[in-house]
């Protein structure tokens, strides 16, 4: 099978990885995080990366966003190494945990990055509204984040990252914490924005139903070291509804992505993820501290 | 409220089993304590009314002040060079955790010299101080300083580590500079541990100012008072009693103040002050 998917010569893909290599090393000894990654992604792409616990996703997408750098490959970002990319704020990112800054209210935490890009008062409070708009929440800007729900802050967290227009969307688990119904109405929001965005997204999740709901393709990962071991396209028609999810082509293409997870290690699900990729980001971060 | 007149039920208590007699000569009542304890004399522990009333009485002899007007005007001497030194110690305190959360290596070099800094008992270097920058306004400045910074610098060095590191992560992201992180996120996020050292520092900072008084010869304050009453006890224990419930008092006035400014600040910014 190929993970590289054709771009045209002479147009850049939105992200280009080849041969990534990572490795930490610490007291309790060498861990091969990701070997061999190779991928490439055409601009205005929804790619998921999914995997069971530990199996480096997080890492990845942390290496795409530049904030680690890899052992070894290359990673290109518009036709750019990703320190260029993220020196030029072509990033949005979102976590899993909103990370909204508490002492802020709604309109100034999406307004932060324009105030770091230093753009003038005028265009920064009519982009921060139209991100507001966009996010549903425009009756909030005046709100701190603790009066919101966590979906309505998860909300603003993606206003935020959108506010820069990012050629990129990195979103790490960040429906993970969400209830099943909060989940799936931000999924329809998710490709909502994408559509009308046109922005190119990595998202990072363990749930085999959101992955083929909002994805184009579908990047499947083995644990240790951290492979892509299949690439599902997801040829769903756009655009996606409730009614999406009934179909008999979505159930297919669920049991497929489930089929190649399962693959070498007989596991049925993913378990459940957030302690291992914590544990994953502060070794990261050791590494490279 | 109800500490204060427990507070006060214990004073005179400790002083009806154990004190003095007195009589009440208006209706010829003589009240004989069972036991006698030293040190709940009147020249030791003095009825709480005969404070209050060397509050109105001449704070000495043939003087045109009453003791209240005195220790008044010597309470807001002291807390005017408390404040100094509060503030230059906040100043400090800031600007030490700033560096420390910038550099782990300045960190590991000074900190134990900070933290040894205030292991030394003040009133043995309060002395040595004053021989170093002479008796006056300056070495007392100089010792609430010394009170104050410790409990800013530790406080706030770990209100700067407390950012979510998600949050410094987004922040890179976003190619933003050690500088931004620290203005944006770093800093706000420090203001609630800031007031917490700084409620600390307000009292600390009237403390070392009264002890510096002393032998930073500073004609006015709080310290010279105790001093001065201190060596006519015999004559009026009262006085010095006195002076000890405004010195706590402008502690708590000080300490109220801070809290206030805590409550207007942080609730401006959002957050349910702690």
């Amino acid at each position: 099978m190929t993970m590289e998917r054709g771009v045209p010569a002479g147009e850049h893909a939105a992200v280009h990885l080849a041969g990534i290599n990572m490795e930490f090393h610490t007291r309790a000894g060498d861990t091969i995080a990701l070997a061999d990654i190779n991928l490439s992604i055409k601009p205005g792409e929804f790619v998921s990366l999914i995997g069971p616990s530990g199996c480096g996703k997080s890492t990845l997408l942390r290496i795409v966003g530049d904030l680690i750098r890899p052992t070894s490959g290359v990673v290109e970002v518009n036709g750019k190494p990703a320190h260029e990319a993220r020196a030029g704020r072509e990033y949005g990112m979102v976590f899993q945990a909103p990370v909204l800054f508490d002492w802020r209210h709604v309109e100034a935490n999406v307004r932060l990055p324009l105030e770091l890009m230093g753009m003038d008062r005028n265009r920064r409070d009519a982009r921060v509204r139209e991100m507001l708009d966009l996010v549903e929440l425009g009756g909030f800007a005046r709100h701190y984040p603790y009066q919101l729900s966590g979906g309505m802050q998860q909300r603003v967290a993606i206003a935020r990252a959108l506010a820069l227009e990012p050629a990129l969307l990195l979103m790490d688990e960040p429906f993970g914490a969400l209830d099943e119904m909060t989940r799936e109405r931000l999924n329809a929001e998710v490709l909502r924005i994408w559509q009308q965005t046109g922005t190119t997204v990595i998202f990072v999740t363990h749930s085999i139903p959101e992955a083929v709901f909002l994805s184009t393709r579908v990047a499947v990962m083995s644990p240790r070291p951290g492979r892509i071991t299949k690439v599902v396209e997801i040829d769903l028609p756009q655009p996606r509804n409730d009614i999406t999810r009934e179909t008999e082509r979505y159930f297919e293409l669920v049991t497929e992505v489930r089929e190649s997870l399962r693959g070498r290690h007989g596991e049925a699900d993913p378990p459940t993820q957030t302690a291992a990729s914590s544990g994953e980001r502060v070794r990261a971060e050791g590494s490279i501290g | 409220m109800l500490f204060v007149l427990a507070f006060a039920l214990v004073w005179e208590g400790a002083k009806w089993l154990g004190g003095d007699p007195w009589r009440l000569t208006a209706i010829g009542y003589t009240h004989n304590p069972p036991f006698q304890v030293l040190q709940f004399s009147d020249r030791q522990l003095p009825h709480l009314w005969n404070i209050a009333n060397a509050f109105g009485q001449p704070f000495q002899r043939n003087a045109e002040y009453s003791l209240a007007n005195y220790l008044v005007d010597q309470a807001l001497f002291t807390w005017s060079e408390a404040l100094l030194g509060f503030a230059v110690g906040a100043v400090i305190g800031i600007v030490l955790a700033s560096i420390f959360v910038h550099s782990g290596l300045l960190e590991r070099a000074f900190v134990p010299y900070v933290v040894a800094s205030q292991t030394v008992p003040i009133v043995a270097l309060a002395p040595l101080i004053v021989v170093g920058f002479g008796r006056g306004l300056t070495s007392v400045v100089i010792i609430a300083t010394y009170l104050t910074f410790f409990p800013v610098t530790i406080a706030v060095l770990r209100g700067l580590r407390s950012p979510d590191p998600r949050a410094v992560e987004l922040m890179r992201s976003y190619a933003a500079s050690r500088w931004d992180v620290y203005r944006k996120v770093r800093l706000p996020a420090s203001v609630p541990y800031l007031f917490t050292a700084l409620k600390v520092a307000a009292a600390a900072s009237i403390v070392g100012t009264i002890i510096g008084e002393g032998p930073g010869g500073v004609p006015q304050g709080l310290g010279r008072a105790i001093l001065n009453f201190n060596q006519q006890y015999v004559t009026g224990p009262e006085k010095l009693w006195a002076t000890i419930f405004v010195a706590a008092l402008l502690g708590v006035g000080f300490f109220s103040l801070v809290r206030l400014v805590e409550v207007l600040v942080v609730r401006r910014g959002g957050r349910q002050a702690a």
